[in-house]
């Protein structure tokens, strides 16, 4: 038998449920933790956030619709599909960073562990949050809760797999949508993700992963107004950025420092879930 | 200016119809057309020309709505909209609204200080399936009501069974009960099924059209609708028609223009077709509702160099 020709696989980000390349055609290099050539990865323009975006927000109706109950048993099923594809997972992470050898295993398990712990809450959330208050009137009053939309990830290098889809959970199971900057010096186990998440019930659109050049595109996510909310791994001047160029378009922004332990049960928590939900409070007249 | 079709050219333009076919028009290569219209996609405009571009895409807008829902509140809402699109003065009002004829007289008190035309759809819109005479009164009830431009679809029914010249003379008939006001001649594309019958019956209509009259593209109501490729065989077929006669016959795209990308796309294809004496409203319109607000949202995005939400721009509440 001849030798067989090599076949590589072209890395692509996952948007709007489909996997593209960058508008641009641009890419960067990847390499192992051995200085090895991997692949060139899709290096994402603003105009690619801005087709993610419109992805995201065209798919913002559809899924808060869902009921609850539904939307956990899809994040239920990511869970599953990134459990059943636990191996290439590890492998993945473990060709990016030796130091976390024995830690890939681990930080796979954990972020099954952290998606349903998610799931979990997607029908119990608006019992927490959500309050019927008391009030000196012939009324009932209700505060309900709210998805606010387009949500932008900027992910952690420390825990490229953990750390974004625990930001990425927290988000979608109130009925947002993600727009999400892969970490920029390991990118490679988010392209393997986007496999998963489209054989994961998720709609597409519900969750887009981009790849590219934070100092490129932090500014953009920062100054969108068709993302309301921003969860972003950054310091210094990134930090400054993301907030000053979300003041103009009012947007929320969660920072959060590089060195936070995304193993941490703090991450599994239902004030995740509140960083991103609107409050509506409604009076409805008491019946006879 | 309007150059009045007497009877004596009429019943010349008869004669001579009477022995074409569509071939007599020319053919259409459908590949070449294919090719070339995506070209027009790949043409690069940033900064400056792209704000004239969306500036003139605005001017050119015939903002409309054609639904059996609209209320003269709706109309009214229509009109605030097309005089001052936005609160950005610089942005230039639309060219036209485009409603129907019930809802004329509502829209002309309220532009009734203004430049923008009042466009109404007649002629039993958007089948034709009416008698001639039924659909000649609609045009007049309109013109009577004020409307500075008529929208007419053509029989296509006739046109496909071959009644080429019959077809013709009802456009004849409809120019003359429009009087002053101009005619665009909406040849539903989508329902012609080939490059060439478009070619064909774009000809047909500029035979017997006025200086300054349109053809347009769609009604926006069957399944297809402009498209770059059947704009350009029409756009081609003014410009040959121009050189021959040295009639210049406008041109309206309608229905499927949503994004501001396509609309400077289509002023590429006019630019490079027909030139700059067509880049202005009296003599290229957009048939669109949704368009305009996807302009101001990349108008105001040139300017701020931020992207905008579309419901910063009146799309509808609720959507994120």
């Amino acid at each position: 038998m001849s030798e067989r020709i090599p076949v590589i696989k072209t890395p692509k980000v996952y948007v709007g449920g489909a996997f593209i390349r960058s508008e641009s055609g641009r890419t960067f290099p990847v390499y192992d933790s051995g200085g090895q050539f991997v692949a060139n990865v899709p290096q994402c323009t603003r105009k690619d956030l801005r087709n993610a975006v419109e992805a995201a927000a065209k798919a913002v109706p559809g899924w808060s619709r869902r009921t609850p109950y539904n939307r956990g048993q899809i994040i239920y099923r990511l869970a599953e599909m990134l459990e059943a594809r636990a191996d290439e997972m590890t492998g993945v992470l473990r060709q990016f960073a030796p130091a976390w050898t024995s830690a890939a295993e681990q930080e796979v398990a954990e972020t099954v562990d952290r998606l349903v712990h998610y799931a979990g809450w997607a029908d119990k959330y608006e019992q927490v949050l959500g309050s019927a208050n008391p009030v000196a009137a012939p009324f009932f009053n209700f505060t309900l809760t709210e998805p606010i939309g387009v949500v932008g990830i900027i992910a952690s290098d420390s825990a490229p797999l953990l750390g974004l889809l625990t930001q990425a959970a927290a988000a979608i199971v109130s009925g947002n949508t993600v727009v999400a900057l892969a970490s920029e010096s390991a990118p490679y186990p988010a392209i393997t993700l986007g496999e998963m998440l489209a054989t994961s019930d998720l709609p597409g659109g519900v969750v887009n992963i981009l790849t590219g050049y934070r100092k490129e595109l932090i500014p953009t996510f920062a100054t969108h107004a068709h993302i309301r909310g921003i969860d972003a791994v950054a310091t210094g001047d990134d930090a400054t950025a993301l907030r000053r160029g979300a003041a103009d378009s009012v947007k929320r922004v969660k920072v959060r420092q590089p060195d936070i332990n995304w193993s941490s049960e703090f991450n599994e928590s239902v004030y995740e879930i509140r960083n991103f939900i609107d409050f509506k409070t409604v009076w409805h007249p008491i019946g006879a | 200016m309007f150059r009045r079709t007497s009877a004596w050219e009429r019943s010349y333009i008869t004669v001579v119809s009477k022995h074409s076919k569509v071939e007599d028009f020319g053919t259409v290569d459908r590949v070449g057309i294919e090719e070339r219209v995506a070209k027009f996609t790949t043409r690069s405009i940033k900064k400056q020309s792209k704000l004239w571009g969306l500036n003139t895409a605005v001017s050119m807008v015939d903002l409309t709505t054609l639904e059996g829902k609209d209320t003269p509140g709706k109309v009214a809402s229509l009109c605030q909209k097309a005089r001052q699109p936005s609160d950005d003065s610089s942005i230039p009002p639309v060219a036209a609204i485009c409603i129907y004829p019930s809802l004329i007289k509502e829209a002309r008190k309220l532009l009734a200080d203004s430049p923008i035309k009042i466009a109404s759809v007649a002629t039993a819109f958007p089948s034709g399936q009416s008698s001639l005479k039924v659909r000649l009164q609609e045009v007049k009830y309109a013109v009577n009501a004020g409307a500075d431009e008529i929208d007419m679809v053509i029989n296509r029914g006739l046109f496909l069974a071959g009644e080429y010249d019959a077809v013709q003379d009802e456009i004849a008939a409809v120019v003359e009960a429009t009087g002053d006001a101009t005619l665009k001649v909406i040849l539903e594309v989508s329902e012609l099924e080939t490059y060439d019958n478009i070619r064909a019956a774009s000809f047909m209509a500029m035979q017997v059209l006025r200086p300054g009259d349109f053809i347009k593209t769609s009604t926006g109501k069957a399944s297809g609708s402009a498209t770059l490729a059947n704009t350009q065989v029409m756009l081609e077929a003014i410009r040959d028609f121009y050189l021959d006669t040295g009639i210049p016959i406008g041109m309206k795209p309608a229905g499927g223009i949503r994004t501001a990308k396509q609309a400077l796309h289509y002023l590429v294809a006019v630019k490079e077709t027909l030139g700059d004496a067509w880049l202005n409203s009296s003599r290229y319109r957009f048939g669109a509702s949704s368009l305009l607000n996807d302009l101001l949202r990349q108008i105001h995005k040139e300017k701020s160099g931020a992207y905008q939400a579309p419901y910063y721009f009146s799309e509808a509440a609720g959507s994120y």
